[in-house]
């Protein structure tokens, strides 16, 4: 085997700025058909500006790639998929009204000639026989809304094989499937690699990668620091070239000593649900709530803040019972919910940034029918100023900002709302290393400033590195409640996956 | 040194972005300006007073529709209704004040209350009922409301209003309109509302984003009643102003009239999407549909080329602003 045959993708000194800010840095890759090739980064590593570049979403500033030894460009979507590259990304592109097989012949289907009609048969007869080979007893005429995630994936990726696919991106495939989803998914990849496809595989699941991954490649801060043979390493090492500093520097941890009682929670069903949820959280602590994704705990977070309906319980906050039907009353009882889709439930991207701070108190600002926009204004400052906002203008749009500055105007948000109980729902998703901690120890000084912080999180590191007392949920039940010093991967996992 | 250089990337950027805020700020008003400047080079008549004041008066139904509009498309709807609300206000103001001789007053307020009604009733269906858009909630009062102007009057048009009624449409203070002074204080309120109240900044909330507003503890179903009766309210105006104009209110009154409002708001700058447009963007839509309109007369240009010329502007004014925003985006 030469090196042309040996190679099916490969770039060279490929780099990428956006607006001056260089994002990738001369970074090398070359991919071999038949291996899993792992990205490995933190967010903000470059890893999906490196994908948009090989699937043509982005355009590289500098660089060469070749494709089986040829130079090739990609400056399109449709010039990635001429080449032969599927892309699998964590939102689906399948049709959810439509069935199996239409989604996987949709824009090619299959005619008797050119202006017969659609041969149904056949497209049915053909999806079956791709999705057999992976393993999967998919029919081909299910409705994709009927089908669970991980089987919705699974559809995605026998699409991918209806061409002449010889190269997957898979940019983390297993984030939101249940374990036996992700057996499923991880047994399709090794079948894949089987038939000579060389697939990309972005995933933070340490375990995972090292369980599939064949060489695993590790980006920091848009440079590639090295590529590793995954039979040589461990998660040690990964990590520390990931993230190039020690845990202790990612996770700003204090100390503090647990007060008094803040929120209680008292045999809450949310609506449609059988099972009860009770918990406390105290000031001076951290609190955090774990487990998997679809475990339940935005869920609970959302009934708690009355965005969804309950059926019974009762909500306790600073010891007095409290009625919480709208968000509304929520935030009259001191309640903040820092919700984990920023751009989606967080924030006005088109309006400015003391639009942004102020809207859920503009009754403070009040002045007979007017606002005091000069007020509101100096507000703003002062958090912009506080939480340190980049970049410092009250006028820009909150569309503009990076991940880390827009939670940042999220938080000011329920600073300006003087709330008392604040829950985060994956505070830190989206948002670079730097950033990571500058939001940790905002957290940190709520605690010190007497606030009750509950913190939901699906990365264990986080969980770990910065809460005083974990609770773990599964299935929408509570199935452990830890302190810190009891608290490990293990354990948590145990109880997250419902094994006692 | 770091100071000198990020007061030059400051000064580079202001530049740069200056004739894009420009744009966006007055894009429409420079179209206004070169329209009129067009217009007085192609007719002698146009601009003259008496032609000026003419195209003023033209306006200011759809201007008074078209700030009513401005509220459900902040917040990412739209009130298709409003024509016929007009048609079913005015007719109920024939009826209490020609048919059965009420005082003027009374039927002014009951104008102004039946089409505030027909709009509160808007945003209940669209709220309470959870019809899954305005659209749907609208299109169905736009029906409803003009059969039943056609049936209460028997299809026919109301003559001989009071001369209190006729006043907003009619008189003249100096050269200047009465209506377009009502116009311009309308517009001034809902400025004022807009931009200086906490439900104004809600409105802008909801449309930028609902589910973040809901969760910033805004009463989003509260806000959007508010929106649309005030729509109905401003059609309920406008029939007014239009009863005084040609004395007469008729049950086919109105019609299409909602398209013209929807336009003007659009080619003011406002987004479909929400969240984005201004009172006086609305004004300057407005105006430019009135001296097109206007300008189109005075070069004998036939009604049907007026109907696909307003068209061809709607589409370049959208298609101005998608291009805007493009830019802002990259």
């Amino acid at each position: 085997m030469d090196e042309s045959n040996g190679v099916l993708l490969k770039l060279t000194n490929i780099s990428k700025s956006f607006s001056g800010v260089p994002v990738l840095k001369n970074v090398d890759l070359d991919i071999r058909p038949g291996e899993v090739h792992v990205l490995l980064g933190e967010n903000g590593a470059g890893k999906s500006t490196l994908i948009k570049i090989i699937t043509g979403a982005y355009t590289k500033d500098k660089g060469e790639m070749y494709w089986e030894g040829k130079p090739v460009e990609i400056a399109g979507p449709s010039d990635a998929m001429r080449l032969g590259i599927a892309t699998i990304y964590q939102e689906l592109n399948l049709v959810q009204e439509m069935t199996v097989y239409e989604n996987m012949f949709l824009g090619r289907e299959i005619k008797r000639s050119k202006y017969s009609f659609l041969d149904r048969k056949e497209m049915k007869r053909r999806s079956a026989e791709l999705l057999k080979t992976l393993g999967q007893d998919i029919s081909p005429e299910a409705k994709i809304s009927s089908l669970g995630i991980g089987k919705q994936q699974l559809v995605e990726i026998a699409k991918a094989l209806t061409l002449d696919t010889r190269l997957i991106i898979m940019d983390e495939p297993t984030s939101s499937l249940s374990a036996s989803e992700t057996e499923q998914l991880l047994s399709t990849v090794l079948e894949l690699k089987k038939r000579g496809i060389a697939i990309i595989y972005i995933s933070h699941r340490l375990e995972e990668l090292l369980r599939i991954g064949d060489r695993i490649t590790i980006l920091r801060d848009g440079a590639k620091i090295a590529t590793l043979n995954a039979r040589e390493t461990n998660t040690d090492e990964m990590v520390r070239l990931m993230v190039g500093r020690t845990l202790e520097d990612k996770y700003p941890k204090e100390q503090f000593t647990r007060g008094a009682e803040g929120l209680r929670v008292e045999k809450l069903r949310l609506k449609g649900s059988s099972k009860e949820i009770s918990f406390t959280a105290y000031q001076g602590e951290i609190l955090g709530i774990s487990g998997l994704v679809g475990a339940g705990r935005t869920e609970l977070a959302r009934a708690i803040f009355g965005v969804d309906p309950i059926d019974s319980g009762k909500i306790y906050v600073f010891g007095r019972e409290t009625t919480i039907r709208s968000p509304q009353d929520a935030i009259r009882a001191g309640l903040a919910f820092i919700t984990e889709d920023r751009k989606g439930e967080g924030l006005i991207l088109d309006q400015t940034l003391d639009f942004n701070m102020t809207i859920a108190n503009l009754k403070n600002f009040r002045k007979g029918p007017f606002l005091m926009l000069s007020r509101l204004k100096d507000v703003s400052v002062d958090f912009i100023s506080k939480l340190q906002v980049r970049p410092n203008d009250v006028k820009k749009h909150a569309r503009k900002l990076s991940g880390g500055n827009q939670q940042k105007v999220v938080i000011a948000k329920w600073l300006c709302t003087q709330a008392k109980v604040f829950i985060f729902d994956e505070p830190t998703r989206g948002i670079d290393v730097g950033a990571k901690v500058e939001v940790y120890r905002l957290i940190n000084s709520l605690v010190a400033e007497g606030a009750v912080v509950i913190i939901i999180s699906s990365e264990l590191p986080e969980i770990l590195g910065i809460c005083d007392r974990i609770l773990v949920m599964h299935e929408g039940e509570i199935t452990a409640d830890l302190p810190r010093s009891e608290a490990n991967q293990e354990v948590i996992m145990k109880a997250a996956t419902g094994g006692v | 040194m770091s100071e000198i250089i990020t007061t030059e990337k400051k000064t580079k950027s202001v530049v740069g972005r200056l004739p894009r805020e420009f744009m966006s700020r007055f894009g429409a008003l420079i179209g206004l300006l070169l329209l009129c400047a067009v217009l007085s080079v192609l007719s002698d008549n146009f601009l003259t007073v008496d032609n000026l004041m003419n195209v003023a008066r033209q306006s200011t139904v759809n201007a008074l529709l078209a700030i009513g509009m401005l509220l459900p498309i902040l917040t990412a709807g739209i009130d298709l209704s409003v024509g016929s609300v007009l048609a079913i206000s005015v007719m109920t103001m024939g009826i209490v004040t020609v048919n059965h001789g009420m005082h003027p007053l009374l039927g002014l307020a009951t104008c102004l209350a039946v089409g505030a009604l027909c709009g509160w009733i808007n945003g209940i269906l669209l709220t309470k009922l959870r019809l899954p858009h305005p659209f749907i909630s609208t299109l169905g009062m736009m029906n409803v409301a003009r059969g039943i102007a056609l049936i209460v009057t028997g299809a026919a048009p109301i003559f001989g209003f009071p001369k209190m009624i006729q006043f907003l449409g009619t008189e003249n203070i100096g050269p200047v309109p009465v209506s377009f002074v009502l116009v311009i204080v309308v517009y001034i309120l809902f400025h004022l509302f807009l931009t200086r109240t906490a439900t104004g900044r809600y409105i802008y909330a909801i449309g930028g984003n609902k589910e973040a507003a809901r969760l910033s503890g805004i009463n989003v179903d509260r806000v959007l009643i508010i929106v649309y009766t005030l729509s109905g309210l401003m059609a309920g105006l406008a029939g007014i102003v239009m009863v005084g104009r040609v004395n007469s209110a008729f049950p086919l009154a109105g019609q299409g009239y909602e398209l013209d409002a929807i336009a003007a708001v659009i080619i003011g700058g406002a987004s479909f999407f929400g969240g984005v447009g201004t009172v006086w963007g609305t004004l300057i839509g407005a105006l430019i549909i009135a001296v097109l309109r206007n300008g189109l007369n005075l070069l004998n240009v036939t009604a049907d080329l007026q109907m696909a010329f307003i068209g061809l502007v709607i589409i370049a004014a959208v298609f101005v602003d998608v291009l805007r925003q493009r830019s802002i985006q990259k």
